[in-house]
């Protein structure tokens, strides 16, 4: 069954159109990335999707539910957010930040049960990171964060994981481990959508690629009938040479024309 | 940081204050040692055997005198403290204290306003603490007026409240006859205990006590919002509703404050860094902490305040000389982390 469902969704900020008639759906063990070019619309897009902001119209069912006509906890409960990490005003430890998911399930009075500390040692051991449990969050690097962050989300047991362009900003190895980790959710059956501005991980990593464009879905599809030389030229006016080896598909860029 | 043990340090923050409130009860002018409270208790209970005189000197010190100070104090310290920690968290700024959205500025109007207009204790009493929360109604009102309630337009409403009401108190202070009037509202402004009388107390005492748990009872839910906003709506957590019913409570709590003892500075600043550094920034155990410290904090400085001389000095003088050290020393302490 359809998890998530958006039908003909706008949005404008004052008279400029930010996003314009997008359908899409979200099933189980989707692992999308979504493509587009600097204020194309992928953040409020992610923003629409989550309920965080109301579309000026079409509207968001989640499992054939409106979003608008349910709770935020019951949201919660279904979808989680991974937000470009951040550096937040107070030095909370990794486990306090990570059992913070347990809030939709446990509600805003009750304090945390063993079941849910369990559930948060449980997370942190999946990703690898047990050995942070105790650490204080704001003195982590940032792959180290976006991993806390992620986990967070697992232990909230939401069914789609949104991430806000995860592996912006961390290194090569913290890239490609992210990446395979978001492949194994997915397998796992979560469905996650993830915003991004490297080709390569849509390529390489995800099951299926939205492509955004001016305002516009212009692509849905898998990576391979969509990421090409062609949607480069399009998305980012650059030209790139495309090579198919080894079952990879990799861009070389030709020639930045000058601004 | 957290002070690395497994010390019950909720617990222990509570006995230092009900230590702080017995000492309180006990020492001054005339000191009264633990066993002829005990005697005193028993004989008011009906149990005890204490000479009439001497229950009747002991009663009018206690129970007419110090007690109602006793707790007045407390729940000073403590709502200024709580009210500071829990506005630090959702304004996401541990720079910022209660007097943030113009509450204090407010109070401070409302008071010389009734000083000047010759009003009793209690009508200065009510008009303070209205005057505070119209004062931060003003501050919210004008961060509505532009659609997008961020915290960045609350806390530019905060100082638009906070000009206006003080330069309203300066109109008031320029007003005041300088020979009766102005001196007793500089001396209200500095803060003090000793004006508590129990009928006040027995008003205003209760509504603050149910604030004060009130707001203990709500520090998960703070804890939600001192990372973004967006993350706080996707962990289920109703923003809006939170951050307001904080800021209500909080400003009812400080005009309550204002109200029993003038004004008394720093200790919403001080006390939220000094409770942060011994049980770490989770609210749920901030904010009750916070509580029994603050308490614990102004009952002390009340106590230096009325022995050091033999006319009292202002309260709000002692905290903010004896808070302004203390705060470099949270400050060296707490370097990593949040500065």
């Amino acid at each position: 069954m359809t998890l998530l469902q958006a039908e003909g969704l706008g949005y404008r900020i004052g008279e400029r159109q930010i996003l314009e008639d997008i359908t899409v759906n979200v099933n189980p063990g989707d692992n999308i990335a979504l493509l587009g070019a600097n204020g194309a619309g992928k953040s409020t897009l992610l923003r629409i999707l989550l309920g965080l902001l109301a579309p000026a119209s079409g509207q968001v069912c989640l499992q054939g539910q409106p979003l608008k006509a349910l709770s935020r906890r019951t949201i919660a409960r279904h979808l989680a957010y991974v937000p470009q990490s951040h550096t937040p005003g107070f030095p909370f430890s990794v486990s306090h930040i990570v059992a913070q998911g347990r809030l939709p399930s446990t509600g805003l009075m009750s304090a945390p049960s063993r079941t849910d500390e369990e559930y948060v040692e449980q997370a942190l051991a999946d990703l690898g990171i047990a050995h942070l449990s105790a650490r204080t969050y704001t003195e982590l690097s940032g792959g180290e964060r976006q991993l806390v962050l992620i986990a967070r989300a697992l232990v909230q047991r939401a069914r789609l994981i949104v991430l806000d362009e995860p592996i912006t900003g961390l290194d090569y190895g913290h890239q490609l481990r992210l990446l395979a980790l978001l492949e194994r959710l997915a397998e796992q059956g979560l469905a996650i959508v993830s915003s991004t501005h490297r080709p390569e991980q849509a390529q390489a990593s995800a099951n299926r690629v939205w492509v955004l464009h001016e305002g516009r879905l212009i692509a849905d599809g898998a990576p391979a009938q969509v990421v090409d030389s062609a949607l480069m030229q399009r998305l980012y006016n650059v030209s790139v040479r495309q090579i198919d080896a080894d079952g990879h598909r990799f861009f070389i860029p030709c020639r930045v024309p000058h601004q | 940081m957290p002070v690395p043990t497994r010390l019950p340090l909720p617990l222990l923050s509570f006995l230092l204050l009900i230590v702080t409130a017995l000492l309180s009860l006990l020492l001054g002018r005339y000191a009264i040692s633990p066993l002829e409270l005990l005697h005193f208790l028993t004989t008011l209970c009906g149990v005890g055997d204490m000479p009439v005189e001497r229950y009747r000197l002991i009663h009018s010190l206690l129970i007419d005198a110090r007690a109602p100070r006793m707790f007045a104090g407390m729940l000073v310290g403590a709502g200024l403290s709580v009210s500071g920690a829990a506005y630090q968290a959702v304004f996401r700024n541990p720079l910022v204290s209660p007097g943030l959205l113009g509450v204090l500025s407010g109070c401070a109007f409302g008071a010389a306003l009734g000083i000047i207009c010759q009003w009793q204790a209690l009508p200065i009493a009510v008009l303070s603490c209205v005057t505070g929360l119209i004062a931060v109604a003003v501050g919210v009102g004008i961060a509505h007026l532009f659609q997008t309630t961020s915290i960045l337009l609350l806390v530019l409403g905060g100082i638009v409240a906070n000009a206006l009401f003080t330069s309203l108190l300066s109109i008031t202070q320029y007003l005041a006859d300088p020979v009766d009037q102005l001196p007793s509202i500089v001396y209200w402004l500095l803060g003090s205990l000793s004006a508590v009388d129990r009928s006040t107390l027995l008003i205003i005492g209760p509504v603050l006590t149910v604030a004060i748990v009130l707001l203990c009872l709500a520090g998960r839910a703070i804890d939600a919002l001192s990372l973004s906003d967006d993350e706080a709506l996707s962990l289920g957590a109703p923003v809006q509703r939170i951050r307001y019913g904080v800021i209500v409570l909080a400003t009812l709590i400080c005009a309550l404050t204002v109200s029993l003892a003038g004004m008394v500075g720093w200790i919403g600043l001080l006390v939220p860094h000094l409770a942060r550094l011994l049980v770490g920034p989770g609210n749920a155990r901030l904010l009750p902490v916070s509580a029994c410290l603050g308490g614990a904090f102004l009952l002390a400085a009340d106590g230096v305040a009325r022995s050091l001389s033999a006319g009292e000095i202002p309260l709000g003088i002692i905290t903010e000389l004896f808070g302004a050290i203390a705060f470099v020393l949270v400050l060296h302490r707490v370097r990593r982390g949040w500065l």
